[in-house]
């Protein structure tokens, strides 16, 4: 536990000036009496990109649901700005693989529905302005009224990116979004993601099992043990922003890449 | 220029092949037009018919001939398009058929989502309920009879009560028919139970939940005229078994032709509001079943 947080320290430059977002402080997760997650201890300052990968069933999604309120910890502290997390929160946006879409309200009232749900049906017209705007920005303009079977998969996908920032959240929560892709729509996804959130300076965390695509995005990557997770190694990714297609050829870009590979290697996990 | 070298390929002649357009071959039985189908089925049958009833195997007494069957249908029709007793008797089984599906729909909406949305419901009052419902559940004709007499509340009853059991489950199993992702979902977005269950769960489990209300639309038919059967009344039932027990078998046919009418149009009103409701159901790509 001590080595643990030595390691996550090691991924953070002391003194950072910028205010922590997202504090986990020894959080563990049982289901009954199978261990899902060791104590977990993670940072992430405003506008930190971090992503976690690891193996099937080490407990990503567990340490997801239990950072957006969705389950509770066994033990440990889980604090967003400055308030210990009791329950879902508005200052999040969650996406996961599958867009969940519902197919009885077309793309628009999918998009809003979060507002809906929040702040009544009235609420909900007034955001359909911003859903508008939100559509052109992911390239879905003229499908509003589309219904979801209409869409593609990645059509799909887009628009619930649309619906997880129409509540201007803070910090994104990513569960391997876009898994179900196939690779030049992800490509594509994963430009997208980095463009939103260095606008909007949103603080993103982000589940993948794709090592270049975790190097991509992130300043830092988790990397998690076989059940019971636990994180061993904090990957710091300092390259240059915005990053772009062909900096992933490059041998810097490459070296984070056998990096990561050889820390998931090594503990037999792949 | 160039496009011309190009399309006109190389220098070696190229050899033309004939155009492979082919048909794909379709067994007969899969070719006939469906019209044709029906009717040429429903000519066979009442030609297959007249042969039972000529080769003289089947006393004319249990089986009236095609031609008597048609002539009674056509009796019975003029009395019930002129208002007739028959009319009575038919709005009479309409009343308790319609009555008894609304009953039905409340008690079954009901106890389907307390059953499907509260463990309480789950645990407490589900195993009772499949208790009941693997009862023969005509055999409580005789009690509602004695409960509620032999007016028209009696065979409500039995029609609401065989009606209601398909609800229930239906319902029930429509409530779990949502995704983990879709609950997940809507509890990040902080819903209500009751916003979750009116804007998710309910929807998702509609296509179930009609599977219900059509196995509900035939109960409800069998239940209101068992239900005359066997505590008389004024209704459809009632003049089946009259004309049975007077040994008036065309009479019977004529008149099993004009209820089965009444289903016809019951079941065929669920489905198109189905088809209203549930317009999204099978578009093949949709998130919530996560079947992307
Ligand atoms: N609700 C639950 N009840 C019991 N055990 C659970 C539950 N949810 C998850 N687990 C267990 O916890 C472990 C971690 O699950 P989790 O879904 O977090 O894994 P994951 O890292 O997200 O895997 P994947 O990469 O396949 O998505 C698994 O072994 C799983 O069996
Ligand atoms: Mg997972």
């Amino acid at each position: 536990m001590t080595t643990n947080l030595a390691m996550v320290a090691e991924g953070e430059p002391a003194g950072d000036p910028r205010r922590p977002v997202y504090e986990l402080v020894d959080v563990t997760k049982k289901y009954g009496h199978v261990v899902a997650l060791e104590p977990v201890n993670v940072t992430l300052r405003e506008g930190d990109f971090a992503a976690v990968i690891g193996p099937s069933g080490c407990g990503k999604s567990t340490l997801l649901k239990i950072m957006a309120g969705l389950v509770p910890p066994s033990s440990g502290a889980v604090v967003l700005e400055g308030q210990p997390v009791k329950g879902p929160r508005r200052e999040i946006g969650m996406m996961f693989q599958q867009a969940t879409l519902f197919p009885w309200c077309t793309t628009l009232e999918n998009i809003v529905l979060p507002i809906s749900i929040r702040d009544g049906r009235a609420a909900a017209k007034k955001a359909e302005k911003d859903a508008l705007e939100l559509l052109e920005l992911v390239g879905l303009k003229g499908f509003e009224k589309a219904y979801p079977g209409q869409l593609s998969g990645g059509m799909a996908q887009r628009a619930a990116i649309c619906r997880m920032l129409i509540t201007e959240p803070d910090v994104l929560l990513l569960d391997e979004p876009f898994s179900a892709l196939d690779e030049l729509a992800r490509d594509f996804m994963n430009l997208e993601l980095q463009r939103i959130t260095s606008a909007r300076n949103a603080t993103a965390f982000l589940i993948t099992h794709s090592i270049p695509e975790a190097v991509f995005l992130s300043d830092t990557v988790y990397v998690m043990s076989a059940r019971p997770g636990r994180i061993v190694e904090a990957v710091t990714i300092d390259l240059p922003r915005p990053r772009t297609m062909e900096m992933m050829v490059e041998p810097a870009f490459g070296a984070f890449v056998n990096r990561i590979r050889s820390l998931l290697d090594k503990g037999g996990f792949l | 220029m160039t496009d011309q070298t190009l399309s006109e390929a190389p220098s070696v002649a190229r050899k033309r092949y004939e155009d492979t357009v082919w048909t794909e071959e379709v067994a007969f039985i899969d070719r006939i037009p469906r019209g044709i189908a029906m009717v040429g089925l429903f000519v066979g049958f009442i030609v297959l018919w007249q042969l039972v009833y000529l080769s003289g195997l089947v006393s004319p007494l249990i089986l009236p001939s095609p031609l008597e069957t048609g002539a009674d249908i056509v009796f019975v029709g003029k009395n019930l398009f002129s208002g007739g007793y028959m009319l009575t008797a038919f709005f009479v089984t309409t009343q308790e058929v319609l009555v008894g599906f609304v009953i039905a729909m409340a008690i079954g909406f009901s106890l389907g989502i307390l059953v499907g949305e509260t463990s309480f419901g789950e645990r407490a009052v589900l195993p009772y309920l499949v208790a009941i419902d693997t009862m023969p559940k005509v055999a409580f004709a005789p009690l509602f009879l004695a409960w509620l007499g032999f007016g028209i509340s009696s065979k409500v009853a039995l029609a609401a009560f065989i009606a209601t059991f398909p609800i229930v489950v239906s319902t029930a199993a429509g409530l779990h028919a949502a995704d983990d992702n879709a609950r997940m979902l809507f509890k990040a977005m902080g819903a209500t139970r009751w916003q979750t269950l009116f804007r998710m769960k309910i929807p998702t489990g509609l296509p179930h939940i009609f599977t219900g209300l059509k196995i509900a639309a035939v109960g409800v038919m069998a239940g209101a005229i068992t239900a005359e059967f066997l505590g008389g009344g004024k209704g459809f039932g009632e003049l089946i078994r009259v004309a049975a027990s007077q040994l008036q078998t065309p009479r019977v046919f004529s008149l099993i032709i004009y209820l089965s009418l009444l289903g016809f149009v019951l079941f065929w009103t669920v489905v198109l509001v189905e088809r209203r409701l549930v317009f999204w159901h099978r578009s093949t790509i949709s998130g919530v079943d996560g079947g992307r």
